[in-house]
Parts: structure tokens; sequence; C-alpha cells
């Protein structure tokens, strides 16, 4: 019996990494929020890894922190490990990552949301959406009959839209961790004309900690001093549990080749399309069957259990399979595993499907985020999460989206690339899909987003006031740094000499000695004393901007290039069937993509420079066609 | 692409004018102008809308590249509503493509795309409407016919080396790229001496290539031709009679830092420079006057020389000299004097021609001139006087463009020997492999992370 449960400004379906920043954001905003999933038990589950973070990851969860969203907090305030990656390499590249205990982190989020004054958490299976005459999403209905209306929807599956297991031989219905699938949702989607991807992931299996034999792994410690994603995190973790590192052998390599007949990826069984991100170990061994070994991590998925993820043995193989497997690895000969790997193929939505807001094209008021948009990452999905409720927020108050350009976050970068170019297998964020990624430091996120997220309310006053208070600090300083002198007194000289830099011959602007490799900010400081001394946070700004000024104002002047391409807007609705000059290819792509400004369109796979040229001259005629509504 | 930035393209119709026109268009027109400009003014000081007499100089070589008058006009009254600059240099293809060289080799400016000045006045609003169309339909014809040029380029060995080069060097820059994105994987660590060792390399070849570009240049410069032998078998005659037939004396220029001139000849489509030519009319010789060790060193230079000998005389020790002093080099054997009776050891200059082609001429009778001629055009159309195995980059923006490249390697590799951290070294490799790129027009974004994912098993 249908009946009518609500009405809302903003609906979430889902409670995953997407859906708890989406539905976050919008209440944060004001909007008054429900959010709708199956299961409230498994609010912010991590059904893959229990960790967060990484290269080009770990910088997406402090813009979403800088934004205002959980992600950081929540991991800030479980994790078990916190370790800063590639400290080796330059400042652009450096990278929180945090192992999570897992229960911990979906109680601390479940909480969350239950704390948050305008958000209703909801248990629903969501079948079907309400659309009104004008073609915008006004609601959903469930599976009990229960119709919520809405200004705006999001929907957050993940993986859960018709999904489907494989072990082997086995296959079933089913979502991750044999929650239940949804399957009315994705018919649902194909019926309103949406076009739909099917792709695979995989995930390993776990084990009873009790069996491994750690002696013969290797340890693999967090950092002494940890630190945190958020910058509202005052308290960190102290008790750190470390992971192991084990490897393959030869034998493993030997039982997985003598049962490839077995497994649904050989078998031809699974039709989805595999990230290459995170191959099985199926796949590694057949595609690269020189390598003698390959790595496995163990992974402790919290302080109150003993189960461990096996990273690196991502797997669909039988199950009698899986545990020869485990067992030919020094270290598990005499392992117990607790729950198998497995493949899952799902529905996702083609995401040229949508505008850089992440709201659907063909349904306005209908938002899709995370893993049902083609990508693949809880970092991924949480960074579509706060935008799409940002926009649903924006948008249900009348107000003018947010879209975050390439040089402005990972968070535009992915989804610049999703909408404009899509994907054609599970999306994974890598630094080396940012062209200025000396621009977009896990160090300077706060510096990139934060005003934004204190304009839109999802920062408050306390924050955006050590937020300005750290800009001056850092402008003061350079100032400073530009006009001071050292001199090359003895004092200065044995200080040079101590490091075993080269003394100085003459007088230098602290700015130009600051600029040599083996100058830290910290030994100028100590020759030139500010009067009060910088927050280590300004600081560290202060060194990076000195350092590598020549780097930054370089990818400064390309930013600047691409904006003013950028800043040319491309009508709604031009028809691109009615310019002559476009190349055929340019014009169907143009049609899918709809890109909103020139810049975009320039970023079009297909589309070629001349077509640029022509849409310009077109445009700027100022004499178009439109397509009919 | 770029819209905003300062563009250059010769703007007379290429020919045998003597006055050609150098354009530029953009925000920098003037500063880059200014930079390579010397006459009483500085032309960022000068008002808008005038001329200006002065030289154009190439500060890297020290040297003069032309006499020019320079019109500046600053924005919004010029044809492309930006700040303009017309070179008005010395008419011909080897004059005005020095200068354009000259201008793109500054770092604000790149050769502009077909019909691209006409695009931007017609995108600043400075052309009528209804002229939309015509200018669509430019871009469309010119791209086109720049697209066939591309194509056929593919074919050709510049761009299979581009090719190498830019596989080589996404590989490098995978194994970087790898290293920053699964920093736990167990790949070899790029070290910066690892950069310095394949980044190296590309330089190396980059460095051959532009060397060698030299060979490249032929088409614009001409053929670095000399003329040798000994006094009296006609050499001078030689040069009058190339200088009289050529179809058409391309500029000549008067050398700034010495007192030569150097003529410019288009022999059946090959352009010819003669090198020395004073050397040959004033000194008769130059072996005589530098011997053959140091005449060897000068006929380096040359990619192409002419022997003449007196086929009315014996082969004298001092021809078997002159042949010592080429041995290796490109050259055409000329045996003069054929109205007089013949006493030359024609078995002998075979055998000391070591394969490269003998003509038989009479200067005097204008006899024998075709044979040369298209010995001349067979030698470097057919056998290709490129033929060390060089590859031939003949066009302007192809040099900048490795030029570019080049440098930003250069760059790299001062970062990794300053100890930068190899993800800023990477940066400088990121764009020489974007630029090389440019060349073949391929700027598929998707190769770097197809290398990592082929070059690496990666995953969790």
């Amino acid at each position: 019996m249908a009946y009518q449960a609500g009405e809302f400004d903003v609906i979430v379906v889902g409670a995953g990494h997407a859906g708890i920043e989406a539905s976050l954001a919008a209440a944060r905003m004001g909007s008054k929020t429900v959010m709708l999933t199956m299961n409230p038990d498994m609010v912010g589950f991590m059904y893959c890894n229990p960790s967060i973070g990484g290269p080009a990851k770990g910088i997406v969860v402090r813009e979403i922190d800088a934004l205002g969203g959980e992600m950081a907090r929540a991991i800030d305030a479980t994790y078990i490990q916190m370790k800063m990656l590639n400290t080796s390499k330059g400042p652009a590249v450096r990278a929180l990552r945090a192992q999570a205990d897992k229960f911990e982190y979906q109680n601390r989020m479940k909480k969350a949301l239950e704390d948050e004054p305008n958000l209703l958490l909801r248990q629903a299976l969501v079948e079907r959406l309400l659309i009104d005459d004008e073609g915008r999403c006004v609601g959903v209905v469930t599976n009990t009959g229960a119709e919520y209306r809405a200004k705006a929807v999001i929907i957050t599956t993940g993986t859960f839209m018709r999904g489907k297991i494989i072990i082997g031989e086995l296959s079933y219905e089913s979502g991750p961790n044999n929650q239940m699938p949804s399957i009315n949702l994705s018919k649902h989607l194909e019926e309103l004309g949406f076009e739909l991807a099917r792709f695979k992931t995989g995930t390993p299996p776990r084990i009873d900690g009790k069996t491994i034999d750690y002696s013969k792994t290797e340890i693999q410690p967090g950092d002494e001093v940890a630190l945190p994603f958020s910058h509202e995190t005052t308290q960190m973790i102290t008790e750190q549990i470390p992971c192991w590192l084990t490897y393959t052998t030869e034998y493993t390599h030997q039982l997985i080749d003598a049962n490839l007949h077995r497994s649904p990826m050989f078998s031809g069984m699974i039709k989805g399309t595999g990230p290459r991100y995170c191959p099985s170990i199926e796949d590694k061994v057949v595609r690269f069957n020189d390598k003698p070994r390959h790595q496995i991590f163990l992974e402790p998925e919290g302080r109150d259990t003993e189960e461990v993820y096996v990273q690196g043995l991502s797997t669909s193989l039988p199950e009698d399979v899986q545990h020869d497997i485990l067992r030919s690895i020094p270290g598990l000969e005499n392992s117990e595993m607790m729950r198998p790997g497995y493949a899952i193929e799902y529905d996702a939505v083609v995401p040229t499907q949508l505008w850089p807001t992440l709201e659907t094209k063909r349904v306005p008021g209908l938002f899709t985020a995370g893993q049902i948009n083609g990508t693949s990452g809880y970092e991924e999905a949480a960074g579509q999460g706060i935008m799409a409720g940002i926009n649903a927020g924006l948008q249900v108050q009348g107000k003018e989206p947010l879209i975050l350009s390439r040089s402005q976050g990972y968070i535009g970068v992915m989804i610049d690339d999703l909408v404009t170019k899509g994907t054609n297998e599970p999306y994974r964020l890598l630094t080396s899909r940012a062209e200025y990624r000396l621009l977009l430091r896990h160090d300077n996120a706060d510096l990139r987003l934060s005003e934004i997220g204190h304009e839109l309310g999802l920062i408050s006053e306390e924050r955006q006031a050590k937020l300005l208070d750290k800009q001056e600090q850092i402008r003061l300083e350079m100032k400073r740094l530009e006009k001071v002198v050292i001199k090359a007194t003895a004092d200065v000289n044995a200080q040079l000499e101590a490091i075993g830099a080269s003394p100085l011959k003459e007088a230098l602007h602290a700015i130009t000695l600051l600029k040599r490799p083996e100058i830290t900010y910290a030994m100028i400081a100590q020759m030139t004393p500010p009067e009060t001394p910088l927050s280590a946070e300004a600081a560290e700004q202060v060194e990076i901007q000195v350092k590598y000024a020549g780097y930054i104002d370089k990818q400064l002047d390309q930013v600047e290039k691409m904006m003013r391409m950028e800043q040319k807007r491309i009508p709604d609705r031009l028809d691109y069937d009615a310019i002559s000059g476009l190349a055929i290819e340019a014009k169907q792509k143009l049609n899918q993509v709809r890109p909103l400004s020139i810049g975009q369109a320039s970023r079009i796979s297909g589309v070629n420079p001349s077509d640029i040229s022509i849409l310009l001259v077109y445009i700027e005629q100022g004499q178009y066609a439109l397509t009919a509504e | 692409m770029m819209e905003f930035d300062t563009i250059a393209a010769i703007s007379t119709p290429m020919g045998e004018g003597a006055i050609a026109i150098v354009r530029l268009s953009g925000p920098d027109a003037v500063a880059v102008a200014d930079r390579v400009y010397k006459g009483s003014n500085r032309l960022t000081e000068v008002p808008t809308h005038t001329i200006h007499y002065g030289k154009l100089v190439d500060h890297e070589a020290d040297r003069v590249v032309d006499e020019v008058m320079v019109s500046v006009m600053r924005a919004p009254k010029t044809f492309t509503r930006e700040d303009v600059i017309e070179l008005n240099c010395h008419g011909g293809v080897v004059a005005v493509n020095r200068v354009l060289e000259l201008i793109l080799a500054q770092p604000e400016v790149r050769l502009a795309e077909p019909g691209e000045f006409t695009k931007r006045a017609f995108l600043n609003g400075r052309i009528d409407l209804s002229q939309a169309e015509a200018v669509m339909d430019l871009i469309r014809a010119k791209t086109d016919r720049a697209m066939h040029v591309a194509v056929s380029q593919i074919e050709g060995r510049l761009s299979k080396l581009v090719q190498d080069l830019r596989q080589q060097l996404l590989q490098t820059i995978a194994a970087i790229e790898v290293n920053i994105d699964y920093p736990e994987y167990d790949a070899e660590e790029m070290t910066q001496q690892i950069v310095e060792r394949d980044a190296g390399a590309v330089r190396a070849i980059l460095a051959e290539l532009l060397t060698t570009a030299r060979q490249g240049k032929i088409l614009r410069e001409g053929l670095s031709t000399a003329i040798i032998g000994r006094p009296n078998v006609g050499k001078s005659s030689l040069l009058n009679t190339l200088v009289q037939e050529a179809k058409a004396i391309v500029t000549d220029i008067a050398g700034t830092t010495r007192d030569t001139i150097e003529e410019y000849v288009n022999v059946r489509g090959v352009p010819l420079k003669l090198i020395d030519t004073a050397g040959i009319r004033e000194t008769e010789d130059i072996v005589e006057r530098m011997g053959v060790e140091k005449s060897r060193q000068a006929l380096k230079t040359a990619d192409l020389i002419l022997l003449v000998l007196n086929g009315n005389d014996v082969l004298t020790d001092e021809d078997v000299l002159l042949f010592e002093a080429i041995k290796g080099m490109n050259a055409i054997i000329i045996v003069n004097k054929s109205d007089l009776a013949q006493q030359i050891d024609l078995a002998r200059v075979t055998e000391l021609a070591d394969g490269r082609p003998i003509v038989t001429t009479s200067l005097l009778e204008e006899a024998g001139v075709n044979d040369l001629e298209a010995a001349i055009a067979s030698l470097f159309f057919e056998q290709g006087v490129e033929s060390q195995d060089m590859t031939y980059v003949s066009n302007a923006r192809h040099i900048q463009l490795i030029k570019r490249a080049s440098q930003m390697i250069e760059d790299a590799l001062g970062a990794a020997e300053a100890s930068m951290p190899i993800d800023m070294v990477q940066i400088d490799l990121r764009r020489a492999w974007d630029t090389l790129g440019e060349i073949n027009g391929d700027t598929a974004q998707d190769s770097l992370l197809d290398q990592l994912f082929s070059q690496f098993c990666l995953g969790k």
C-alpha cells in the first residue's frame, strides 16, 4: 500500500561513504534531509580494505575536510595506524594513509548522522523515483510503498545495483558482503532512459590473525608521530597497530595456473569490466608471469577483532583454491580463512550523463554520487558525495551550483574526468591524473578550499578565523624574508657548515638562502627569527612556497591560461548538429557530453583543436541554433 | 591549445618579394619584439602606430639577423584588437625564415595556426558577423591541408624517431609515477641518478637532432656549398654560371661580422648557399691559403663540395691533396674545360671520386651545366644529402618544438642535479613529453596510465 512518508528538501539513497558526505553536507547547509538505507547497521562500512587515504586519495580526504566533510574527522578518531607516504619525495605527492578500525569507524559515522539536527536516518529499500510532469525528480518510492517527497534526490548505491557475487563456479545475486542487492532501482533507471555500464570489482579473503606466523613476515609500523587528516582534530591516538608484509611464492603461482580454468575471470563467467588499479591475484600472475613474487600486506581490520585483510590477494577463485593459495604464503601456512574473497559485478551509471554538479542531465533534481558513477574507492565516493550534497543543497536554496576546477582540487579533477571523458573501467584517482599536481597538495587543501566551505556554512567561524590567521602569518613572513638580509657572519657560516652546506661568501636575502635545497625554514628562523614564531603549518607553507616557487609559478601560469578557456561558456542546448564545420565525431561527443565551457569541450577525446576553434567562432558570432527543450 | 597567447607568422606570400612581413599578435608581442630589436628607442616605450628602423639581434648567437622596419601597433586599434608587431624584413625564403625562427625562439611565442590572425580578429569583434562562416571554412580547409601534411610526415623518420623518444620518456615518467602513486610497491626506486641517465640519453638524441637539423635547415637556409679547386680550373666561372643560371637569387645579405657575400641560388629546387665565395674570387684557392688540414676543417661546415678539375691538364699532387681533404664528404667532381683537349686520367679520377658523381663540363661554352644541375638535384633528392642517417627536420615549428623539449629536459636534469624531489624533476619530463607529442599531433592523455599499468603489476 502506498503511503506518504514525508516531505524533505533532499533525499539521499544509500549510507556508504558517498551517502554520508552527501546527507551531512545537505543537512548542514540547512536542507531537511532524509537518508534511506537498506540496513542502518552498515552505515559507512568498509566492504574492501580497512584503510583510508594514500597518494591522491589522502589529499581528497583533506579536501573533504576543508569543505566541512566528515571522513577526515572520523578516521582521525578511529585509526589503528597512521602513516605519511612519499616523505622522500616532494611536498606535492605526500599523503596520509590510515588503517582503520572499521567497526569503530562505522559506529562513529552512524553517530555523526544521528547527531545531525536536520538529518533523519531511516531503513528503506528504494525501488522507484517519483518524476513530475516536467520530468523532474521529486521523490522516491520504497518497496513498502512509502513515498518520500523532496526537491532533490541523491542516489549513492555503490555496488548494490543488480549486484552479483561470484566465487569460483558459484554466483548469486547479492550486494557486497552478502547484503541484499538493489534490483528494481537499476531497472527503473533503465526505464527512465539512463545508460548503465556493467563493472566488476573484487576483494580478498580475510583470515584469523591468531593463525598467522608473523615471524615469517616483515613488520610495517605506523609513523612515530601521527599527523591528523582533519584540521579540527586535536587529539591523536598514540597506540598504533602494525601491518605485516609477506610475498606470494612460486608454489602460489603454480596453484593459480593449475586452477585458472576454474576462475570466473578466465572462464568467461564475469562479463563486467574490472579495474586495472586493483587486479585479482590471478590477473597479476597471468599478466606479469615473469614477476617471481607479489607483495601481500596483512592489515588488521580493527582493535576488537582477529580478522585480518589480506591485501594483494583479491580473487574470485573457488573457495578451496583460496584455502590452498593462502597456505602457500610464508607466515600463512597454518592460517584459517574466515571469509573467502569474491568478485562482484554491478551496474553503474555512465557518468557522461551527468553535469559537473553531479546532477543527471536526463532528470533534473536527480543526482548520483560514488561508485554508482563508475568510480572505485571510499575517498572517491566521499569526494563526489560531498559535492552532490552541496549542489543539491544549493539547488534547494535556489543558488548557483559549485563546480571545483581541475586546479582547485583532486575532487575537481575526478568529477571533470568522469563527466567529460567517462570511464570504461572503475575509476581510481591517481596523482598523475592531475596536471597541476604541485598546486593540489595535501598541505594546502585548507588554503584551497576552506573559504568555499565557510561560505557554504560548512566550516565554523572559529575554524575560518584560524585559517585567516594562518594566511596572514604566511603572507607577512614571505614579505619579511624578501627584505631581511643574512650576512656572512662566522656564526651563520658555522651553522651552514654544521649541516655540510657551503658557507656564504656575501650577504644574501633570506628568501634566496631558503631556496637552497639543503636549507630549511627552521634554520632561517634561527638565523633571523620572526617577531612571533610561526605555527608549524604556516612555517611549512612558507618553506614550500619559497623552495618550489619556480615550479609553482609555472603551473599557475598554465592554470591562468586554462581558466580563460573555462570562462568561455557554451550556451545551454546548443545545437551542435547545426554547426557545419564540426567533424562528425566531434558532434557526437559534444552532443553526448554537452560541455559547459570551451575548456571542458577541449578535454573531450575526439574533439580536436580545429573543432574547438570552429565552436568558438560559432558561439562568438552570437546567432546560434538551439535544440528543443 | 591556447587562445590568448602570442602568435607569430610570416604574413606575406612566400616567394621572392623584396620585402616580407613577420607579424606578431598577442599580449607579449611588443615585449618579445623589443627583446630582439636594437634601435634608437625601446619598442616598449614608443607611441602606438609608429614605425622604427633597427636591427634584429640573436643575442644567443651574438649576431645580427636582419635590418628591419618595425611597426608597433597597440591594442585595441589593430587588426586582431591585440598588440600587434609587424617586422618588415628582407624578402625571400631564407631571410624571412631566419627572422621568424628568431621570434619563435622566444618562449612566449608560438607559430600561428592557419587562419589564426583572422580568427582572433573575429573573436575580438573586429570582423563583421557575416564573415564568421568564411572564417570557419578557412579553419577547416587549412586544417585539413595541415592534417594532410601531418599524415605524410607520420610516415617519415622524424615522426618515428619522435615516437621512440616519447616512449623512452614515458617509461621513465611511468617509473617515477609508480613510485609516487604506489610508494610501497616493490618497483625500482627512481633516483635522481637514474633519471639523469635516462633523460640524459633522450637529451643526447635531441641534441643530435638539432645539430643535424642543420641539414634539415637546407630547405630553408640552403645547402651550404663550397667550390674548391686549383687556381684557374674554372671555379669563378662555375660560380658565375650557377648564379646566372639560378632561377632566382633568393637573397643576398651583407655579412655583418665578415665582409663576405653569401650567395643563394636555386638549382632545380635545391637551394644552395655558396660559402666563402669571396674567398674563391679573391684568393682563388683555400687549400693554398690554409693547408689541407685547415681547409678540411673549413670544409666540414659545408653540406656539399663542388671539386673542380682541369680536364685539359694531368692530375697534379694538389688535386690529389684536395681529394684527400674531402674524403667522406658529399661532393660532385667537375671535370671542366671539355672544349679543350683532354689530358686528365679519368680512370684515376673515378677511383679518387670513390663513387661520388663526376660531371664533365665546359663552363666557358656552358656545356654540361644541365648534367651538373641534375647531379646536384639527384644527390639531394634521391641519395639524400642527409643520408648520414640523419632525420630531416625542416619545419620551423618542429625545430621550435624540439628546442623547447630539449630545454625542458635540460631543466629536468638541472633539477635532478640540484637534488630537487623526483616529482619536481618529473614535471619538466612530462612537459617535454607533451611538447614532443605536438610534433606528431599526438596528445592522447591516457597513454601514461596505460604505460603505468602495463609496465607494473599494481593493485591491492
